[in-house]
């Protein structure tokens, strides 16, 4: 059916009604011109504004990446690999990088199976189970500076209801200073972000999990597989398609993250919190050292190409190849 | 007065009045130019005045102003601190400014002065502009030309408890660095917490190493290293040790280092419900410390910063900073007489009495009335030396390196040499 989108299949009915003479084919000629025409007039609005928004701003921030400029006028101090020498050298930024890279394993390895355990056991007939789903999905909806604000309340030393609570059940040695201790604030920036965002990973698999036909699993029940064996062997890799999205998705957010840090810590204590985004806006918008900003953000849209490159043609492979086969269907 | 306050008020104020900002960006589109149809000049007016009573009583003014001269009209454009800042960024990149402006004087405006984009207002209104307080026109001052008029002056000075003080027996506020360590063990010793600080927004930790570097190195010091892009001077680095001495004391609240200003649980709040001793803050502290925690009332203090035995500055140069306007290059006549206006004796009795700013006509101290705010007008009118915030007398790369490498020493991860050698990198790379 997606088949009927392809040129050579528009030998439709309405396409094919004039006699196959030199006047049709020049009405032919004329009827593709008016279509490009109509397909050019319908892209021009997003195009324009594609354009002027999105590629043109991109291009000028890797031209002033080149650049000392402070924002004012157009960037004229050449400075070269400049920037990107600096940023390499930067212990802020280098340790933007390794923080990047422990958000983005901690959430594969901790917050994504959290996400997939709740899917699972929300998938079981469980009495108010849609009470449960609406829940867990909630803190995902919450907008990222009222979760910000929500938690600086709450893990507020001392004060906060996080320190209440763990006093109240006698184990007030578990309190301390959170997002004021240098060695705890991403552990609680993590616990945070897993609050606000494994709703939504949950929310993927449930409704990959709702696609997989009971068959399969009531066949593998009959062939006398346990719990585990039918998860491991009949859900999980029914499931790997919707896996496979919602580790990209979770690793492209742990990598752009600024909004939860700027709002709860602005980087600190002492950049023990600082995202390659929230760098780039110190430098930015406070420094207005925006040809260095400028670096940090090419740096940061070239880790997340890459890893989109080369995570959709070593791993989503085989999930686009089914997108690609229908659309090359009659070739074969 | 508030004015810097608010500007602290945090990222969610400031995504509020981003959409305040993109209102008042689309709603001056093309009528800046003080166009005088029908023989009235519109004069544009752009200001912070965001916040109550201040807003109400500006406009009163504003209207006043009208009534007096009837062939001109104030367009009053208010927009909230920070968005106001990113604005006038952008404005300034585009070579128009609007006719009367907020400016807090220093590197931030000797830009725009560079830029040739401001009013030199030296001749028109000498006049009457002599009288004013001199320290509240300092900032304003580039080059000895006069480029703005201040409406409220300030200072950074300590904001103390009085009824701990006296709990862990100290009779007088400390005046000198010695003693008022002393004074830090004395509370430690009763188990109060003797300072408060928000180590979040470390803009706060700053005041206390520029005091402390305006009393070791001498208060021309602070320029001079600005000048020279040179911050590794011995009296800096001394700032840094004293600094040192303070924090290894260990005087700040508990999980400090993630405490905002004004919030809830912030600095002002903690020393507002009692729970610390002191903060080093501005004259707005005692309303900060009231809206965000209980306040103190009469148990409320004021002390300038103690001076440095064996250091080149004295306890009366202050640091701080106020509010002023500028006027845009070719700014029409109306515009000055709106500042000369703004200025006068009648209008800045009203300032004071009724927005709590401090005066800058010297005749219309007569209205203060709060003993604290007396204090730190005292303080003022008495300076013998006068040094602007740093994150707006410097650079704006070279202001934020000084907060952000204070902090770091704050946290422990800097030693005092390696803040001057930070500040003095980023200063080199600054053209």
């Amino acid at each position: 059916m997606t088949s009927t989108f392809l040129p050579d299949k528009r030998t439709g009915p309405d396409l094919a009604v004039p006699s196959p003479t030199k006047a049709s084919a020049r009405g032919r000629a004329r009827r593709r011109t008016l279509n490009w025409l109509t397909a050019v007039g319908f892209q021009l609005p997003a195009l324009v504004l594609f354009v002027g928004l999105v590629l043109l701003p991109m291009l000028f921030a890797l031209y002033a990446a080149f650049f000392r400029w402070g924002g004012f006028g157009m960037p004229s101090d050449y400075t070269g690999a400049g920037n990107f020498t600096r940023l390499f050298q930067d212990p802020v930024f280098l340790g933007d990088l390794w923080r990047c890279l422990v958000l983005v394993l901690l959430s594969l390895a901790l917050q994504l199976p959290f996400a997939l355990a709740m899917a699972v056991l929300l998938n079981q007939r469980l009495r108010g189970r849609a009470v449960y789903r609406m829940l867990f999905f909630a803190p995902y909806v919450l907008s990222e500076a009222i979760t910000g604000v929500l938690f600086s309340m709450v893990f507020a030393p001392d004060a906060g209801l996080a320190d209440h609570v763990l006093g109240g059940i006698g184990l007030d040695g578990l309190g301390g200073e959170w997002f004021a201790d240098p060695s705890y604030v991403m552990a609680t920036l993590f616990l945070v972000m897993t609050w606000k965002y494994f709703g939504f990973h949950m929310m993927l698999y449930l409704a990959g999990l709702q696609s997989i036909p009971a068959e399969l699993t009531e066949a593998a029940l009959i062939d006398g597989a346990n719990a585990w064996q039918r998860f491991r062997n009949v859900t999980l890799p029914l499931l790997a398609p919707t896996l496979r999205i919602s580790v990209f998705l979770s690793v492209i957010g742990s990598i752009q993250l600024f909004d939860l840090v700027w709002v709860v810590t602005q980087g600190g204590p002492d950049h023990h919190s600082e995202t390659m985004a929230v760098t780039m806006f110190q430098y930015g918008f406070k420094r207005y050292q925006v040809g260095y900003a400028s670096a940090i953000s090419v740096v940061m849209f070239g880790i997340c190409l890459v890893f989109a490159l080369a995570y959709q043609r070593f791993v989503l492979r085989r999930d686009l190849e089914g997108a690609t086969t229908t659309m090359r269907g009659d070739g074969k | 007065m508030g004015d810097r306050a608010l500007s602290r008020r945090g990222f969610l104020a400031a995504s509020a009045a981003a959409g305040l900002g993109v209102t008042a960006l689309s709603g001056c589109g093309g009528d800046s130019d003080g166009g005088s149809s029908s023989g009235t000049t519109t004069v544009e007016w752009w200001n912070i005045s965001t916040t109550q009573p201040t807003k109400s009583v500006w406009a009163g003014l504003a209207k006043k102003f009208e009534a007096q001269n009837p062939k001109v009209k104030l367009k009053i454009v208010q927009l909230e601190n920070d968005a106001y800042k990113s604005k006038m960024t952008a404005l300034t990149a585009s070579g128009k400014l609007p006719d009367i402006f907020h400016t807090w004087g220093g590197g931030v405006l000797k830009q725009q002065i560079d830029a040739g984009l401001v009013e030199d207002l030296t001749d028109r209104t000498k006049p009457w502009a002599d009288g004013l307080l001199p320290v509240a026109k300092q900032p304003y001052l580039i080059d000895d030309k006069v480029y703005g008029i201040p409406f409220d002056i300030g200072m950074i000075g300590f904001w103390y408890n009085k009824a701990l003080f006296k709990q862990a027996g100290i009779s007088e506020p400390p005046t000198t660095w010695g003693d008022f360590l002393d004074a830090v063990n004395k509370l430690k010793a009763k188990s109060i917490t003797p300072l408060a600080l928000a180590g979040k927004e470390t803009w706060t930790g700053m005041y206390y190493w520029a005091y402390l570097a305006m009393r070791t190195a001498g208060i021309d010091a602070l320029q001079k290293a600005d000048e020279a892009k040179d911050f590794t001077g011995a009296g800096f680095v001394e700032a840094g040790q004293h600094f040192k001495d303070l924090i290894q004391l260990q005087p700040f609240q508990k999980g400090f280092l993630g405490a905002a200003y004004s919030t809830p649980t912030g600095q002002a709040a903690t020393v507002g419900n009692g729970k610390a001793a002191m903060e080093l803050m501005g004259q707005w502290a005692p309303v900060v410390e009231a809206d965000a925690g209980k306040g103190l009332g009469a148990n409320l203090g004021f002390f300038p910063f103690p001076a440095v035995e064996g250091g080149k500055g004295v306890i009366t140069e202050v640091f701080g900073g106020g509010g002023g306007h500028a006027l845009r290059k070719g700014a029409p006549q109306a515009a000055v007489d709106f500042l000369k206006f703004f200025a006068s004796e009648t209008s800045d009795l009203e300032l004071v009495k009724k927005t709590g700013a401090l005066p800058v006509v010297p005749a219309a101290a007569s209205a203060l009335s709060d003993p604290n705010t007396k204090a730190v007008q005292a303080q003022l009118t008495g300076a013998t030396g006068f040094q602007l915030y740093l994150d707006q007398a410097y650079a704006p790369a070279v202001g934020q390196e000084v907060n952000d490498s204070v902090g770091a020493l704050i946290a422990g991860s800097k030693s005092p040499e390696q803040v001057a050698q930070s500040i003095t990198k980023v200063a080199k790379e600054e053209q």
